[in-house]
Order: structure tokens, then C-alpha cells, then sequence
């Protein structure tokens, strides 16, 4: 079976007043059905590298180098019909304000039913008959009146149910999801998280569910990958970045997280701020920050090294920790 | 000459066995105007019947969700919005009788959530941070601006003379802290002060704040929607439901046991951090109500497990527990006078 | 070492003591970066110093016609700009004419921005009952067409350079009034504004510090933008009767003096359309650039 997601070498630049190398030379596969969260703080590339995979990236202000392949098409290679075909059917996005996501001037059932209609070519009536079964999977109560109401109408949890039922109507093999819980209240929040954790397994879709939560990306997710100044710092599965992060910014964001530390303790915090990417990292972005650093780390780029299986760091200590063990 | 030492704050009055500032029955209704001629058609009914109080040297955290309360509660307790009713007594001076506004707020200042929209974008740094000391008619604003600038992390030399924008999210938030530190405040309300930070630079200003706190003998009131950084900073936690307190309790106390249905719901939405034990039902179905058209009786019912009829028609107070006094909690479940059926039983497991 | 802990990204770098720069220092300088809005700087000034020192170019006089020489074209001999229906010389009408149309363009605009911006920041910022009242007020004002309205004040008021000042004055509050309104109480609703009053700071010191910095340059622009409509109202005016009268020499005037000649001439009737237009784009540009480089934040 085919990959359902491939990304090699992705470098994404933005130019303009200030260059900003958002996304440097990323890597990342994804099997059928798996569930990643891309975890990093902002400006680390986790929302640019949603947006390359939709091909909303503006052509005019961004170069893109390397190449995604999405269930062996070639993304970067779509345009017109073919991208519009491709965003919706096979890729949708969950987005982090419904309330700007979806439209205000229509029902949430006929925003529903014309993504239906557009991307299967069905007829109005069957478009809405799908809308409505979408709504009742996403567990709105009273479906049939909901189909009728405005986003306006509907609280924000409400609204955030209404875009992941849009997002899946058609059935994509791969559901973005861009923060789509940090605007709600922690109650609904963990309401949605387990709502998309079902319908992943219903569905079978594979999931990148972009956070800067780490509690979040438990909840939701079986492998994470770590992002950091537009690079992927650290990947595996979750049992591993949480038990036993390796990259000194994994552990930092772990200790940062405040669950279990003493009451009034001194937190153990990472120095300092991310770098601002007007230039191409040419050794470690971490390096500034890092308890750990070594002259070698400010020398060149560490390494990507693999240890176990799909266990990946990005640190020139990673074999040193390894070796300890 | 250190900045500890230029550190003025008004003189103490009570004693340390006075609270600093005691809240009695708050209220603030917002109307909400509509129709042709602007008529009130239904308020906001945003706090209700909030009291509490926060001793000397205590950081008092506040949690909830949206449309709580929690940050109309900060506006009222510094005078941004004015209350319908209730006392505002600072260091034993009810504010609007022996206590002026404007010497409120020198006593009182707040650090809020959006460090970019609380910067006018035309000062600089320096001037904004100088500011307040100079509305207080305090001696020698622009150095003292400087020296807080220093004391919370940021060189005046390289940062006095710029603008917000040219500053990332933590570095502003350093500057609103200095801002409010500057004019020598005794209690500091912080709400989401660090929310919007990313977590590694969230992780530096809290210890900034607990150093501040130390260093000058601040009283905080936190204010925020994260547990976890609530329960780290602060001493004891007060929360809060559509306007109103549904308990408040020493943090080791509330961390034991949550004593009100909703606050027990409220800890189970956190997300577990361990992936062998995930979350496996949400504590809650839906969204908190309107606050326009609250629930009557206690507010709660309508989305509690435990609600019985007394909940839907009966206003609970705000108690102690029998055993833990300093655990307050407004429940019928724990006041056995209450008709409830399983009154005076506590919450079941 | 507690102290080093709980500084933010600054530890990385060596800090440089930087100047001081003030804000106005730093509008100049992104200014003088700005070239075409220094090239528009430059013709308004150009033309305000022309009609100020126009009697010292040594230009004919702008009163004195000839029956022979009348629409002559543009490059006749002794008439660069060639000559009006009465055969007056153009360039010293034009030049002439700047005096009083520039006058009269710029000037009730700038009354009317002190006045607007004054009603308009303390509707915005007390709000409630104030603001009724004098948004309500203002509202009146706005219900008439704007010529309509500077007709009837003028015709009240009576005809003359003074008269028809203050009645374009009058007309321009309302929508200066209401553009200060809107920005002003977009800019009250900001945090920023809450945090000064945290202060203490009473109403007219945060008004001073907070609100008038942010507010004044929309309002500026819009000013700006309102100069050329006032210059043409004003000839509006002049056609009437009741503004400049012949045979000053006024741009508007002009243009309705020569309309006649439309057949004959055009391009000598376009010259007072053209400088009015010349005019009124250069300011509309120079507002333009006043806005980016009031923009701290580019």
C-alpha cells in the first residue's frame, strides 16, 4: 500500500520586506490511517507546513523546494482544477476559529451539501441527506433542526463540530487540524479531542493535528513529531516523546508543561527565545538555548539520527544518550 | 541604589492579620441593548454575589471557563468597570469612602492577557512603562522606569527606545509587568498574563513573577484557564461558574478533593499527559450556557449528573466543609439542610 | 545566576546601547525615504510659495484685459499660458488665483479638522449621553448634500470670501466629526486604553498620551482627502455668486468663466481643471505617504 503522506527535503522561504526560512529541509512519512501531531511553539513551521500540503502557500511571495506526496500524488505539482479536486476530497482542514472558517451568510447544512455536491457531483437532495448523517456523526443533538441554522446561532463547540463534519463529508484520506481546540473552554475541548479520536477510527483518515499543547497531542495522537525553527527536532510515537524525550527542547517543552512540579519551585525553563529565521540555519537552531551545547553544535547541523524503527532525533547527543541507556 | 529599595508602596494599615482586599457581594450586569429605539432587552448577568478575600503576601488563583466571570471580576476590583454593587475594601478602606479611585489603583494594578494590545503602539517602551509613575506624581518616573525595565529582564539601554512591535510576545509581557510594577503596587491582578505565551517563554516569566513576588512583597491574583500553571503559582484557588464562586480552597485541599461537581469536571478535561491512560469521556456534554439568561437556582443543574429538584429552584451558599473550613464550596450536595436528597453526603465518586 | 534565569532572549546577544529616536524624528526620516511623496511635498509647497510671492515673479497683471487679445492659445508671445475671454494673461491668473483657492480649499478643512477631530475624540471617548448628543447633531447636518448645505449657509450668511469660508467650515464638520468618532472609539475599546486608566490617569491624560497619537493620522488623511471637494465646492460658490466674485482670479471661477470657451480653446479652458486636479491629487498622494510614514510599525 501506498505511503498516504511522503514529504521529502520540504524548504519553504518567504520572501518579501524580511526573509523568513519558515521550513527547512522537513522530512515526514505517514502511513495509511496514522494519527501525527506536529507539536512546536509558534513561528516553528507547523502551520506552514499544513498550508504546503493544501497548496495555500502564496506563489508569489514563497519558494518552495523538495516534495510532498499525498497517497502517491505529487502535490506541489497540482494546480487549477486538479488542487481544487485535491483539497477537500482527499485532503480537508480543520481550522482553529470555526467562526471565521465557516460562512456566515449560509446554513451550516447548505455549506455541508455544496462541498458534497462539488466534490462527488450528487444531487441537492442527497448532498443534504449526507450533511445531515455528518451532523449526527459528529454528535450534534437535534441534527435535523441544526442543519437549518446559521454559524451565528451555534456556540463554539458547536461550530467546531459543524467544521469537522464539513471537513469529512467528503471523506478525505488525510484531515488537517490547525489548533482547532485552543480557542474553546477546556470542557468542550476534551469533548472535541475524543469526538475526532472516534471519528479517526470510523473514518479511517489519517491525522496531522498541529498543537503547542503537549496534554493535547497525547489525547489525540499516536506518533509526534517535534517542530522547532521550521525543523523537525524529534519523532516517535507519543509513549516515547512523553517517557522519554530525547532533544533538549522536548524535554524543556516537557518540563514547561507545569504537570507535577513542586508549588513555587523554580522552573526549570529553556533561556532565551527562538531564532527569527532571516537566515538558514547552518548549525544547531537550538544551540543558543541549549544546557547541553557543544562547540560541534554551533560547528554545523546536527545530523538527523534514527534509532529504533521510526525513532528520530535531530541532536548530536542523541547517541550519547542512547549509549547511556 | 537597587530597584527594592526605590520600592514605595503605600503604607501597610491593618497589619498582616487584615486581608488586603476583601470583596463582598460584587455584582455587574451588562444591559444588552437591541431594537429600533436601543431598549434594554436582557443583561449580561456577568458577576453575581462574588466575595472573597485575599491576605497579605497570598496569590489567589481564579479559574473558569469562558464567560465565567473572571475577567470582569479584575476590571471591577480595579475600577475599569464600574460595579452595580457590592464592597471593594483595600487594606481595610472601602473604596468610594475612605479610598479614592485613583489611590486604588496605585495600590491595585493589572497585567493583562494580550501584551500587544495593552502597549500603545505609538509610546515607547520607556514611556509606557513611565507612564503610570508619572500619573502617581512619583519622584524621577523615566528612572525608575528604567531600573523596573532591568529588574524584569530587559536591558533599558537596548530595549527603552523601541516600539511594541518591534518586541517579541514574552519581552511585551515583561514590559506590562514593569508597567504595573512601576508605580509600587501592593496586589497585582494578573489575568492570562502568561495564556497567550508559548510555553518554554511562559515557563520564564512565571519564575519572573515568582521572584517580583519575593522580592517586593507582592499579593497576586492570578487569573487563568490552565490548572496547571494556576496551581503552581498560587496559594489557594477560587472558581468560578457563569458569574458566580462555586468554591474556593487551599490548592493542596482543591487538588485532593474537588468538592463541587463542576470543579471535579473542570480537573477531568485536563488533558492527561500520560498516553497509557487517556481521557476516555468527556466529564461534560455541551457548552457552558448564556450568561444572559442563566439557570436558576444554582447554575450548575442544568449540566450536573446530581442535580435534583432543590438544585433547579434553590440559590446554595457558599459554605465550608464539615472538617475543612478553609474549603469553601456553594453545593447543595454538602449542605445537609438543603432538600437535596443526598444532602450532606458530599459528591459521589 | 536568580537574575540571569529570568531574562528573555536577551543573554544571547551583546546589547548595544541604542539612540533614542523621537517620533516625529522618525516620520521625517521615512519621509524624506518616500520619493514621490516628497515630489507632491514639493509642487503644493511650490505652488503655496508661487501664490504667496507672486507679486515679486514679475508676472503681467492678472487684472488687465485686452479686447484684441482675447482666448489666445498656450505659447503666444507674451502670453505662455495664452489669455482668458477677457484677454487677461493666464500664468498670472493662475499663479494669482492660487492665492484665494488654495485659501479658501485649505483653510475651512483645517478649521473644520480642529472642530471635528475636538467634537469627535470627546464623542468617542465619553460616549454614552455626550455622544448622543453630539452625533445626533451632526447627524442633522450630514442628512443634506453637502453643496445644498453650503449653498443655504452662504445665502444666509450673505455672499463674500469670509461668509463662504465659514459656511465650507460648517460643512465639513459633520464628516470629519464622524470619522474622529469612529476611530476614537475603536481605539477607547483597546486594552491599552484600560491600562492607562489602571493607572489612574484622569480622562484628558490618557486622551493626551493614549488617544490623540493613534487617532489624529485617519483623520488627518481624511482631512486631506476632503481639501479638493472644498476647493471645487468653493467655485460652486463663486458660479453662484455668493463666493469669490469676478473678477478675482480664483481657479473654480476660472473654470466657469472659460466654459464657454470649450469649443474654441479647449486646452486653455482645461488650465484652472488642471491645476485644481494637479493640486488636489498631489495632496491626496502627500496624505497618502503621511499615513505609512505615521505607521510606526513598517
Amino acid at each position: 500500500m501506498t505511503k498516504l503522506l511522503e514529504i521529502n527535503d520540504l524548504t519553504v522561504r518567504f520572501s518579501g520586506k524580511r526573509t523568513v526560512h519558515a521550513i527547512n529541509n522537513v522530512s515526514l512519512s505517514m502511513e495509511q490511517g496514522e494519527t501525527l501531531a506536529l507539536l512546536g511553539e509558534s513561528g516553528s513551521g507547523k502551520s506552514v507546513t499544513l498550508k504546503a500540503l493544501l497548496g495555500l502557500l502564496p506563489p508569489k511571495r514563497s519558494s518552495v523546494e523538495g516534495s510532498i506526496h499525498v497517497n502517491g500524488t505529487d502535490v506541489l505539482s497540482l494546480s487549477g482544477k486538479a488542487l481544487q479536486r485535491y483539497r477537500g476530497a482527499e485532503v480537508s482542514m480543520v481550522f482553529q476559529e470555526p467562526a471565521l472558517a465557516l460562512d456566515p451568510v449560509y446554513t451550516v447544512g447548505h455549506q455541508i451539501a455544496e462541498s458534497v455536491m462539488r466534490h462527488k457531483g450528487v444531487s441537492k437532495a442527497d448532498a443534504l441527506s449526507t450533511a445531515l448523517d455528518m451532523l449526527d456523526r459528529v454528535r450534534i443533538p437535534s441534527a435535523n433542526r441544526r442543519l437549518h441554522s446559521y454559524p451565528h446561532e451555534l456556540s463554539g463547540g458547536m461550530r467546531q463540530r459543524v467544521m469537522i463534519a464539513l471537513a469529512l463529508a467528503c471523506r478525505p484520506r488525510l484531515l488537517l487540524a490547525d489548533e482547532p481546540t485552543t480557542a474553546l473552554d477546556a470542557t468542550v475541548q476534551i469533548q472535541i479531542l475524543l469526538l475526532l479520536r472516534e471519528l479517526q477510527k470510523e473514518f479511517g483518515m489519517g491525522v496531522i493535528f498541529v498543537t503547542h499543547d503537549i496534554g493535547v497531542a497525547v489525547e489525540i495522537s499516536e506518533r509526534v513529531a517535534v517542530m522547532y525553527a521550521g525543523q523537525i527536532v524529534e519523532e516517535g510515537t507519543t509513549r516515547e516523546i512523553i517517557r522519554d524525550g530525547r532533544h533538549p527542547y522536548t524535554q524543556g517543552l516537557l518540563a514547561a508543561n507545569l504537570h507535577d512540579v513542586a508549588r513555587g519551585a523554580r522552573l526549570n525553563a529553556i533561556p532565551g527565545a527562538p531564532p527569527a529565521l532571516e537566515v538558514k540555519p547552518d548549525a544547531c537552531p537550538f544551540a543558543p538555548r541549549c544546557s547541553h551545547v557543544m562547540p560541534a553544535c554551533r560547528a554545523a547541523l546536527p545530523p538527523m539520527v534514527t534509532t529504533e524503527g521510526r525513532r528520530r532525533v535531530a541532536c548530536l547527543h542523541a547517541d550519547a544518550v542512547v549509549a547511556a541507556e | 541604589m537597587s530597584v527594592t529599595e526605590t520600592y514605595a508602596p503605600s503604607a501597610d494599615t491593618g497589619g498582616p492579620g487584615q486581608p488586603l482586599l476583601i470583596v463582598r457581594d460584587l455584582q455587574k450586569h451588562f444591559p444588552v441593548s437591541g431594537g429600533l429605539l436601543g431598549r434594554t432587552q436582557a443583561k449580561v448577568q456577568a458577576v453575581d454575589r462574588v466575595s472573597f478575600s485575599v491576605k497579605k503576601g497570598e496569590t489567589l488563583g481564579i479559574v473558569g471557563e469562558s464567560g465565567c466571570g473572571k475577567s470582569t471580576t479584575a476590571k471591577l476590583l480595579i475600577g475599569l468597570t464600574e460595579k452595580d454593587r457590592g464592597e471593594i475594601i483595600f487594606d481595610g478602606h472601602a473604596l468610594g469612602e475612605r479610598l479614592s479611585l485613583k489611590d486604588l489603583r496605585r495600590g491595585v494594578q493589572m497585567v493583562f492577557q494580550d501584551s500587544y494590545a495593552t502597549l500603545n503602539p505609538r509610546l515607547t517602551i520607556l514611556d509606557s512603562v513611565a507612564f503610570g509613575a508619572q500619573v502617581q506624581g512619583l519622584a524621577d518616573p523615566k528612572c525608575l522606569a528604567r531600573k523596573m525595565m532591568d529588574r524584569v529582564g530587559l536591558d533599558p539601554n537596548r530595549f527603552a527606545h523601541r516600539y511594541p512591535h518591534e518586541l517579541s510576545g514574552g519581552q511585551r509581557q515583561r514590559v506590562n509587568i514593569a508597567r504595573a510594577l512601576a508605580m509600587s503596587p501592593r496586589l497585582v491582578v494578573l489575568d492570562e498574563a502568561v495564556s497567550a505565551l508559548d510555553k518554554s517563554v511562559e515557563a520564564q516569566v512565571l519564575n519572573l513573577l515568582g521572584d517580583l513576588r519575593a522580592e517586593f512583597g507582592l499579593t497576586y491574583i492570578f487569573i487563568s484557564h490552565d490548572l496547571n500553571v494556576v496551581r503552581f503559582i498560587s496559594d489557594r484557588i477560587l472558581v468560578m461558574y457563569l458569574g458566580e464562586v462555586v468554591e474556593v480552597a487551599p490548592v493542596d485541599s482543591i487538588w485532593a478533593e474537588q468538592a463541587h461537581p463542576y470543579t471535579r469536571s473542570l480537573f477531568s478535561a485536563m488533558p492527561s499527559m500520560d498516553p497509557d491512560d487517556r481521557t476516555k469521556e468527556p466529564p461534560l456534554v455541551g457548552d457552558p450556557p448564556n450568561p444572559i439568561n442563566p439557570p436558576k437556582g444554582c447554575r450548575f443543574h442544568t449540566r450536573c449528573r446530581f442535580a435534583a429538584e432543590a438544585c433547579k429552584t434553590k440559590v446554595p451558599k457558599l459554605a465550608g466543609l464539615s472538617g475543612n473550613a478553609d474549603h469553601l464550596v456553594a453545593c447543595h450536595l454538602h449542605d445537609a439542610a438543603s432538600g437535596h436528597p443526598k444532602a450532606g453526603q458530599g459528591v459521589p465518586a | 545566576m536568580a537574575l540571569t534565569d529570568t531574562t528573555g532572549g536577551q543573554a544571547v546577544e551583546p546589547a548595544p546601547i541604542e539612540k533614542p529616536q523621537g517620533y516625529w524624528s522618525g516620520v521625517g526620516a521615512r519621509l524624506v525615504r518616500d520619493p514621490l511623496t516628497m515630489i507632491c511635498a514639493g509642487v503644493v509647497l511650490a505652488l503655496i510659495l508661487a501664490a504667496v510671492f507672486a507679486p515679486l515673479l514679475g508676472l503681467a497683471d492678472p487684472y488687465k484685459g485686452s479686447m484684441i487679445a482675447r482666448l489666445k492659445p498656450l505659447g503666444t508671445e507674451g502670453h505662455i499660458l495664452g489669455t482668458d475671454e477677457q484677454g487677461r494673461d493666464m500664468l498670472a491668473r493662475l499663479i494669482y488665483g492660487g492665492r484665494l483657492t488654495l485659501f479658501i480649499g485649505l483653510m475651512p478643512v483645517v478649521l473644520a479638522f480642529f472642530i471635528g477631530s475636538a467634537l469627535g475624540i470627546t464623542a468617542g471617548y465619553v460616549g454614552g449621553l455626550t455622544n448622543t448628543i453630539i452625533m445626533r447633531t451632526v447627524d442633522v447636518f450630514f442628512a443634506f448634500p453637502s453643496v445644498l448645505l453650503a449653498i443655504a449657509i452662504s445665502g444666509a450668511l450673505g455672499a463674500g470670501i469670509v461668509n463662504s469660508l465659514v459656511s465650507l467650515t460648517i460643512v465639513f464638520i459633520p464628516p470629519i466629526t464622524r470619522v474622529a468618532e469612529a476611530v476614537t472609539s475603536g481605539v477607547r475599546a483597546l486594552d491599552y486604553i484600560d491600562a492607562a486608566r489602571a493607572t489612574g490617569a484622569n480622562a484628558w491624560t490618557v486622551i493626551r498620551v493614549h488617544v490623540i497619537g493613534n487617532v489624529l493620522s485617519p483623520i488627518f488623511v481624511y482631512a486631506t482627502s476632503l481639501t479638493s471637494v472644498c476647493m471645487i465646492l468653493a467655485a460652486g460658490l463663486s458660479f453662484l455668486g455668493i463666493g469669490v466674485r469676478p473678477p478675482e482670479p480664483e481657479w473654480g471661477l476660472m473654470l466657469n468663466t472659460l466654459r464657454s470657451a470649450i469649443y474654441v480653446n479647449p486646452w486653455l479652458s482645461a488650465l484652472p481643471g488642471v491645476m485644481i486636479f494637479i493640486t488636489s491629487l498631489c495632496l491626496n498622494l502627500l496624505s497618502d505617504g503621511l499615513r505609512s510614514a505615521m505607521n510606526v510599525r513598517d
